[in-house]
């Protein structure tokens, strides 16, 4: 397993948003977590991703307990995107997917004041390597332009290029296709795809089921902060307990 | 604090940097043919000295998104340590000037690290009463520091020689500020400087990425404090005299009034804003008593019309009308 949760717990001022959720992500595969509004979605995602500390529970991701702040989760190869955009509208977009690489060449404060040779040299590299990833995610016409100057879809993929900037074994796209026409929903399916070929294990948090149910090998439904089904997206779709879920009405 | 986001200052490119510095140096070098006598060389060495620290200032404010009222503090703390460690304990200046500067640097280390964990208004309030508590233990324990009347300053001795005179220390100014302008370009342009402005631009957006925020923040602040105790200490060797008003509150926000002024997340932006507030001030006296009327109609018009600050915006127009003339 590349990562595994036990009873994941956490509340909010008396609110439980997540109780006792149990979850084992297999290496390579897509998957994917849906359920209703309010469900838990994004409070699993923050607690993957150290955003959130759990009130009950671990979570083990290559055999190591998790625990710290998100840097330590991003620096142990959990990468994220979020579904309120937290793009660095400060900077262009190949300086975006350039922050995104922090990790891979990282320098004391000494090194970057006196401008060592060593670091002139990683420039080039990092500048060509993230404008690979804008290119692999379509924006590299873009690569130049100030971030607050793209629109909201072109803004989802650099948040996705960035997250691949810091070379991820699991990446954490939450809601990546909300808010998008039919067209951008299709360039992101094609790219979770490509991520995926990369060897990237890959959760998706989405409300669009035609996109969950075509590229996620494994869904898991939750439902009032409870694990309510998991499985190969099928057998999920079919399961009455979902349908009730969904439907508020006995199947 | 949100009106402190800048929209949008992309950092220049290296070409672009090394422009500016060369452009820098260009002035530095050629305004002593401008400089008529030993009061426009005093303006001259006050300028350079307002923008090391801005230049400073502006790595906290402008880069890393993080305010500061109190940074006169660690210009009073710099300038202190270094007239006290020379006058009272012999210590040679040069010596005492980097004990001095070090010391500020360990004490805003010590202080970053509580005060940095407050946000926007918060921080701004922390680091106000940080200057306040650092300009009255100047002004109260006269015993050290001379009290309220100040205190005479050594002056500084390089290679056997006593620095004096104001053409000396233009020269010496000059060169320390081109050399904290190189630096803090460096910086910006530096994997850890894009830490830094990704940390500006979404606090959780760069923790995801494994960006430690408290680390980052408190590196700038730190360097920033130390770049005013740089300024601090050349000041009182230059001026030989210290007052704690150097230290005061006003003092914080004249000098965050030069980097909003000059244009935040802009390194040129910050010598530019120093230059020309410490300036005009001097030039509106023929004004008399409209002086400060003036000088305060220049701010609000020039932040209504530019309010991205003097050199972003006269960038942004010369990239429009470049593009419009190809």
């Amino acid at each position: 397993m590349l990562l595994r949760a036990e009873n994941l717990s956490k509340s909010f001022g008396g609110v439980a948003a997540l109780q006792d959720v149990a979850l084992e992500l297999e290496p390579g595969m897509v998957h994917a977590i849906i359920g209703p509004n309010g469900a838990g979605k994004t409070t699993l995602l923050n607690l993957l991703s150290g955003v959130y500390r759990p009130d009950n529970g671990r979570i083990f991701f290559d055999d190591e307990e998790m625990t710290g702040a998100p840097h330590d989760f991003s620096a142990a190869g959990i990468g994220r995107t979020f579904q309120n955009l937290q793009v660095f509208f400060n900077m262009s977009a190949l300086e975006n997917v350039m922050a995104g690489r922090w990790q891979h060449e990282r320098c004391s404060l000494a090194a970057a004041l006196l401008r060592l040779p060593a670091l002139a040299r990683g420039e080039r590299r990092s500048r060509e390597a993230a404008y690979e990833l804008l290119e692999l995610v379509g924006l590299s016409r873009w690569a130049d332009h100030a971030s607050n100057a793209l629109p909201y879809g072109a803004l989802k993929r650099l948040e996705i290029a960035r997250a691949l900037g810091a070379k991820p074994k699991l990446l954490l796209l939450d809601e990546p296709a909300a808010g998008l026409n039919p067209t951008e929903t299709r360039d992101i399916d094609r790219l979770i795809r490509e991520v995926a070929a990369r060897g990237i294990t890959v959760v998706l948090v989405e409300h669009n089921m035609k996109l969950v149910m075509e590229v996620s090998e494994h869904v898991v439904v939750l439902d009032y902060g409870r694990k309510l089904a998991e499985g190969a997206p099928r057998s999920v779709s079919d399961d009455p307990r979902v349908i009730e879920a969904y439907l508020g009405c006995s199947a | 604090m949100s009106s402190f986001q800048t929209a949008s200052s992309a950092a220049a490119p290296p070409s672009a940097s090394r422009r500016g510095l060369a452009a820098l140096a260009l002035v530095a070098a050629l305004l002593p043919l401008v400089l008529a006598n030993a009061y426009t060389y005093d303006v001259a060495i006050l300028v350079g000295l307002n923008a090391i620290t801005c230049v400073g200032l502006n790595i906290l404010i402008g880069y890393a998104g993080q305010i500061s009222l109190g940074h006169a503090g660690f210009f009073g703390l710099g300038a202190y340590g270094s007239a006290i460690l020379a006058s009272r304990y012999g210590v040679p200046v040069p010596l005492a000037l980097l004990i001095s500067v070090m010391g500020v640097g360990a004490l805003a280390w010590l202080i970053g690290r509580p005060i940095l964990r407050l946000r926007g208004h918060y921080l701004a309030m922390g680091t106000l009463g940080m200057g306040v508590i650092a300009s009255v233990v100047l002004a109260t324990e006269d015993r050290v520091t001379g009290g309220p009347d100040g205190m005479a300053v050594p002056p500084m001795s390089l290679l056997g020689f006593v620095v004096s005179g104001e053409k000396t220390w233009y020269w010496i100014v000059a060169a320390a500020l081109i050399a904290a302008v190189w630096l803090a370009q460096n910086l910006i342009e530096s994997p850890r400087g894009r830490a830094l402005r990704a940390l500006h631009g979404s606090e959780v957006g760069a923790s995801a990425l494994g960006i430690d925020p408290a680390r980052h923040k408190l590196g700038a602040f730190v360097l920033s404090a130390v770049f005013a105790a740089v300024s601090g200490a050349l000041t009182a060797h230059y001026s030989g005299f210290i007052t704690p008003g150097k230290a005061s509150f006003l003092h914080s926000i004249e000098l965050v009034t030069m980097v909003v002024f000059g244009g935040m997340a802009s390194t040129f932006g910050a010598v530019v804003g120093a230059a020309v507030l410490t300036t005009l001030p001097q030039l509106l006296t023929v004004l008399k008593e409209y002086e400060m009327v003036t000088l305060g109609a220049v701010m609000m018009l020039t932040m209504i019309v530019m309010p991205a600050g003097l050199v972003p915006t006269l960038e942004k127009v010369l990239a429009v009308t470049r593009r419009k003339s190809v």
